[in-house]
């Protein structure tokens, strides 16, 4: 081990996909230079995520939902929390990938880690309250006690906006797994690079395997192969992008998926009311 | 391996089973160098095709019931729902799908198994000989063969003695056979080694060469209950020992791997290598079959997946 303490090797990352709670490189063997900004230089090489890595997440994702949403909701919420605590801890990290790879200053790459932090907080308070707070008793003609409760939708598949926006997808991937979905996501192409610290906050987080997985890759080649996945309940795109939006809507009909390509509001209950669907309970009453 | 082994044929006759060591390195080389083709395009859907015309579709739990059986016979002769391939008609070149090989059962459920397939082509296998340890007196399980075959099997899947095997005492294990074997009459006899127990491939081999000599119709890897099951490596060493074995002799042996085949990559991969080990002549259900019983949900996902470009999901297709 001789003259190892005088060595200044830097030592970088290799980026690769987050699957199934393990890091595989993608299946294809592509990747994608990702420039620092304003430069020529390349910050990272990362992989080019190809249909059957999404397909793999697909199936993660599924076999994983059941076991998240049974989870006791309290137990769901200490996990959202969970991820807070470790995004905390890797503040250093993502601000320092903002700042080279997106050209963000230091306060507002600060900004971002704590808008994300608090949304994380936000939504593991919603996790045990969001039922409450929607499902209803419903007055109807007949001896019956009628009730509707929400339920998580199943597996959501999310095709970030194209202009990285941090702290809303942290939002997103918040309120879609708060109320026991599953989750896979194909992040941005120009702030890919946040995918290797933010694997590592949902890797040690007590998040079970496969509940959130994340790609890098192009949306242009995945993003149809997406909508059109039979075993996706739901697909989120709020992008700007109006010829994404209409195909998303048109190969979403194959399995009645709902997709949501509207902008939902950041911090708000109705953000998670956009993944869950209803049950309605007819229970018979004597008279 | 033991070298100079002498086998006490009825009659008096004798012969040696001679076989050259085996090379473990190169085996597991060689198989795993047929998990590399690049199957596509037509060439995959044909291969898809093939394989479930291969399957013995297999139900082997404490908790079959008649019932379950039943479903299983109506999935082998109609492997999806009607509105499912209705979908798939519209696409070009769409095939119907065909039914499996075989349907494979306790002894006790080959009747509802017959009477499920009547006037189909689907063959109907029963495990027996006290299948899967094969732990009891050999005139039990020579009554668990009669039983299933007076019930209408028309294959038998026995296991061999791998107490007596492992003992090394081979005369035992290839005497049973014969006698297995006579009490079959008609059925087809399929022999399995349970590899997973054998531990080293040169047993494997060995257990192959007796299992043929004794007049098995089939050679199969594993019962699917013991770990590891079919496995590439092992199903290669038996189709080595099937091919000399016809060299040697001119007789036309099968092979079936069972347990562990789940998906439709791995199932194309057994046929690149039976295909290039054996060529083409094996090619076929009399020769060739897959014990499983998810793998045929899975073949059936690929086949969709072909045609209409989009993953398919585990609603479409039965539970079992």
């Amino acid at each position: 081990m001789a003259g190892l303490n005088d060595s200044n090797l830097q030592i970088a990352k290799t980026i690769k996909l987050y699957i199934n709670g393990a890091f595989p490189r993608t299946e294809s063997g592509r990747s994608f230079p990702l420039h620092k900004f304003n430069s020529k230089k390349i910050y990272a090489n990362l992989c080019r995520a190809s249909r059957k890595d999404l397909r793999n997440a697909v199936a993660a994702a599924k076999s994983a939902q059941s076991g998240w949403c049974n989870r006791s909701a309290y137990n769901r919420a200490q996990i959202l929390y969970r991820m807070a605590e470790m995004t905390e801890g890797k503040r250093n990290e993502f601000v320092e990938t903002f700042v080279q790879t997106l050209g963000y200053s230091p306060e507002r790459a600060n900004l971002e880690v704590d808008r994300a932090i608090d949304a994380l907080v936000y939504y593991a308070g919603f996790a045990d309250k969001y039922q409450q707070l929607i499902g209803a008793v419903n007055p109807v003609s007949g001896p019956h006690h009628n009730f509707t409760t929400p339920e998580p939708v199943g597996v959501v598949g999310l095709l970030c906006r194209e202009e990285f926006d941090f702290s809303h997808m942290i939002a997103q991937i918040a309120a879609i797994t708060c109320p026991g979905n599953s989750l896979v996501i194909l992040l941005a192409e120009e702030g890919a690079a946040v995918l290797a610290p933010l694997a590592e906050v949902f890797a040690t987080s007590d998040l079970p395997d496969g509940v959130i997985n994340l790609l890098s890759g192009f949306t242009s080649e995945l993003y149809e192969h997406m909508a059109g996945h039979m075993e996706l309940d739901s697909i989120c795109f709020d992008g700007k992008n109006e010829k994404i939006r209409a195909r998303i809507k048109e190969e979403a009909i194959h399995n009645l998926k709902r997709a949501i390509v509207k902008p939902q509001p950041d911090f708000t209950l109705e953000h998670i009311l956009a993944f869950v669907e209803y049950k309605t309970v007819w229970h018979p009453i004597g008279f | 391996m033991p070298n100079g082994i002498t086998i006490q044929k009825h009659g008096g006759v004798s012969f040696p089973i001679l076989t050259e060591p085996i090379d473990e390195v190169m085996v597991i080389e060689r198989a795993t160098s047929f998990t590399k083709r690049s199957i596509k395009k037509q060439s995959k859907l044909d291969a898809l095709y093939k394989c479930i015309e291969m399957i013995d579709l297999t139900t082997l739990e404490g908790a079959d019931t008649v019932g379950k059986v039943k479903q299983l016979c109506t999935k082998a002769r109609f492997p999806v729902t009607s509105e499912f391939a209705e979908e798939l008609a519209r696409y070009k070149n769409f095939q119907p799908i065909p039914s499996v090989a075989a349907v494979c059962v306790y002894p006790s459920m080959v009747a509802t198994a017959r009477e499920a397939l009547k006037g189909t082509k689907i063959r109907v296998a029963s495990v027996a000989t006290a299948f899967p340890a094969g732990q009891v007196p050999l005139k039990t399980r020579l009554k668990d063969v009669k039983d299933a075959v007076s019930a209408g099997a028309d294959e038998i899947d026995m296991v061999i003695n791998r107490g007596a095997f492992l003992a090394g005492d081979f005369q035992t294990v290839y005497d049973e056979i014969i006698q297995v074997k006579e009490v079959c009459g008609s059925a087809h006899l399929k022999v399995i080694l349970e590899t997973g127990e054998l531990a080293t491939f040169d047993n494997v081999r060995l257990a192959s060469e007796i299992a043929m000599e004794a007049g098995g119709d089939f050679i199969k890897t594993s019962t699917g209950k013991v770990a590891p099951a079919a496995t590439m490596p092992v199903t290669l060493v038996m189709l080595q020992a099937i091919l000399d074995f016809y060299d040697r002799t001119g007789k036309i042996i099968g092979m079936k791997p069972a347990g562990g085949i789940r998906n439709a990559k791995q199932a194309v991969h057994y046929l690149c290598m039976v295909n290039e080990v054996m060529g083409s002549m094996w090619l076929t259900p009399e020769l060739f079959r897959f014990g499983a019983s998810s793998l045929l949900n899975d073949i059936l996902k690929q086949i969709y997946k072909q045609f209409t470009g989009r993953y398919a999901y585990d609603k479409s297709f039965s539970l079992d």
